[in-house]
């Protein structure tokens, strides 16, 4: 065994590496969500046609610029591995910590499965255009797991500095197609007219059940705070990469909305598989068609990539507190990456990347980070009583609270609304899930927790306590 | 064999080497290093270490 003492004889201590920047919290952040501008966000519009599509860009939009102000604020005092999980743990208490774990970990591992899966329905779709039939996407969906856990098992720098490039690959691909649409590349003009001659084919009710896929637009932007504990000056990059995060993205979504519902009629973007893509190939333009393909396979792989780095920090901060066995809780050596929790997550988002149907992995991770959502609400509220701004530094002050609050609350409440139209099932399916989850925990689990240790911050003591 | 029966392979061995590379290498880990070092990372002592939440 390699000595495990310093020079001063004190035991070592292996911790995450401090080496990220904003652009790396950026990248992160972005590169989970972009894929929903690739695909995904367009079903919406089938829901309620096309004005329903851009109502949920705007509105979810909304809702996720709530989550990015109160998550920045909280995150950059809590700025811990595990993100929303430690900050549940230091305000809220353990069994909330624990649920929130579970749905980080739930949220991140399902939309990486459904990112795998969308790598070999789009390899599929290139080998097909090539004459090419029956292509096995399996191996496709294997591999791109097993590089990209292989990529974070070895370093989150790496990691992070290959999404951002990537990603931003991705984000000027949205922003080419649109400007060589506006500058008359395209061969076939946008036409709006379906605003006005077909402006709510089903009415209110679609309107409503659309924003069950606008939150595709933003759906992980949230994950920024999961590189709390690896980023050189958490209370600056983490806000910084956040807000940058949801603005980069607003203008993205709007930008989709307009290229992809000008170019496409509505009842045909409401079913597409890959709408970006599918618009560049309506103008008939074969540079924009190579480029949002591009697009589209560098957007998918970033999220996977996200998703892997965000679900593995989720589960590490659960192993090291003892709220699942401290195995989990080992750092590498070398590479300071949580390898166990990179392993032990590969064959869980395999088994869903191989055997169950995209829709469900999407909406089981659309409702992990809705109950989310609805935590950081209460958290929100929590925090500012218990700990009054004049008590403890906080790198980001979110304006006007706690209106930013309640019109999350609100917005997660109508959200959950539109997703039992859609998948009531699957909602109360995931609630039970949480519930039993919760009872184990409780009555099993949180013996072997050590309550003093996992309350870690220099805080003062709360208000009222 | 056309050249993405070739590639369905290729993918099959790929993936295989690098599962094969995260596990030996956890597997040297594990065996080299004391586990009380290996999860010896407290969540405390870097943001302790990084800034105090003092005015």
């Amino acid at each position: 065994m390699v000595d495990t003492k310093t020079a001063s004889g004190q035991p070592e201590r292996l911790q995450l590496l401090r080496v990220l920047g904003p652009a790396h919290i950026w990248a992160l952040g972005v590169g989970i969500v972009l894929v929903g501008e690739y695909m995904g966000w367009n079903f919406a519009v089938g829901k309620g046609g096309m004005i329903a599509g851009l109502i949920a860009c705007w509105v979810a939009g909304l809702l996720y610029t709530c989550v990015a102000m109160i998550d920045s604020e909280v995150t950059s005092t809590v700025a811990a591995a595990g993100g929303q999980y430690a900050q549940a743990k230091h305000i809220v208490g353990p069994l909330m910590a624990f649920n929130v774990g579970l749905f980080l970990v739930m949220a991140y591992t399902m939309l990486e499965a459904a990112n795998a899966i969308t790598i070999g329905f789009l390899l599929d779709t290139v080998a097909g255009m090539q004459g090419h039939s029956g292509l096995h996407q399996q191996p496709f969906i294997v591999l791109c797991v097993m590089f990209l856990a292989w990529l974070n098992y070895r370093g989150v720098l790496a990691t992070l500095t290959f999404n951002l490039v990537i990603t931003a690959i991705a984000f000027m691909a949205i922003i080419a197609l649109f400007l060589s649409v506006q500058f008359g590349v395209s061969s076939v003009p946008l036409d709006f007219s379906a605003v006005t001659t077909d402006p709510m084919p089903y009415g209110w009710i679609g309107i409503l059940a659309s924003l069950h896929f606008g939150l595709w637009y933003y759906l992980g932007i949230e994950g920024t705070c999961q590189a709390a504990e690896e980023v050189r000056s958490p209370a600056r990059s983490l806000p910084y990469g956040t807000m940058a995060g949801i603005m980069t993205l607003l203008i993205a979504a709007t930008m989709t909305w307009y290229v992809c519902s000008g170019l496409i009629p509505w009842e045909y973007l409401g079913q597409a598989g890959t709408p970006l893509f599918d618009a560049a190939r309506v103008t008939g333009n074969r540079g924009l068609m190579v480029l949002l393909f591009i697009g589209t396979m560098f957007s998918t792989l970033a999220s996977a990539n996200g998703c892997i780095n965000d679900a593995s920090r989720a589960w590490f901060s659960m192993g090291r507190d003892r709220y699942l066995p401290i195995w989990f809780g080992a750092v590498h050596p070398v590479y300071r990456t949580p390898y166990r929790s990179i392993i032990f997550l590969v064959p869980i988002a395999l088994i869903f990347a191989l055997g169950a149907p995209l829709d469900q992995v999407v909406t089981f991770s659309i409702l992990s980070g809705l109950l989310g959502y609805t935590f950081m609400t209460f958290n929100m509220v929590m925090f500012r009583k218990k700990w009054p701004l004049d008590t403890i530094k906080r790198g980001y002050v979110h304006p006007m609270h706690p209106l930013p609050t309640i019109v999350l609350l609100i917005l997660c409440a109508t959200a959950y609304v539109a997703v039992f139209l859609g998948y009531g099932t699957q909602l109360i399916a995931m609630v039970s899930f949480y519930i039993i989850a919760s009872l184990w925990f409780h009555f099993r689990r949180y013996r072997f927790v050590r309550r003093g240790d996992q309350f870690t911050m220099p805080w003062p003591r709360p208000e009222g306590y | 064999m056309d050249i993405w029966t070739i590639l369905e392979y290729a993918a099959w061995a790929l993936s295989a080497l690098f599962a094969l590379l995260m596990l030996s290498d956890m597997v040297r880990i594990d065996t080299t290093y004391d586990n009380d070092l290996l999860t010896s990372s407290r969540e405390g002592e870097i943001e302790a270490a990084a800034e105090r939440h003092t005015l």
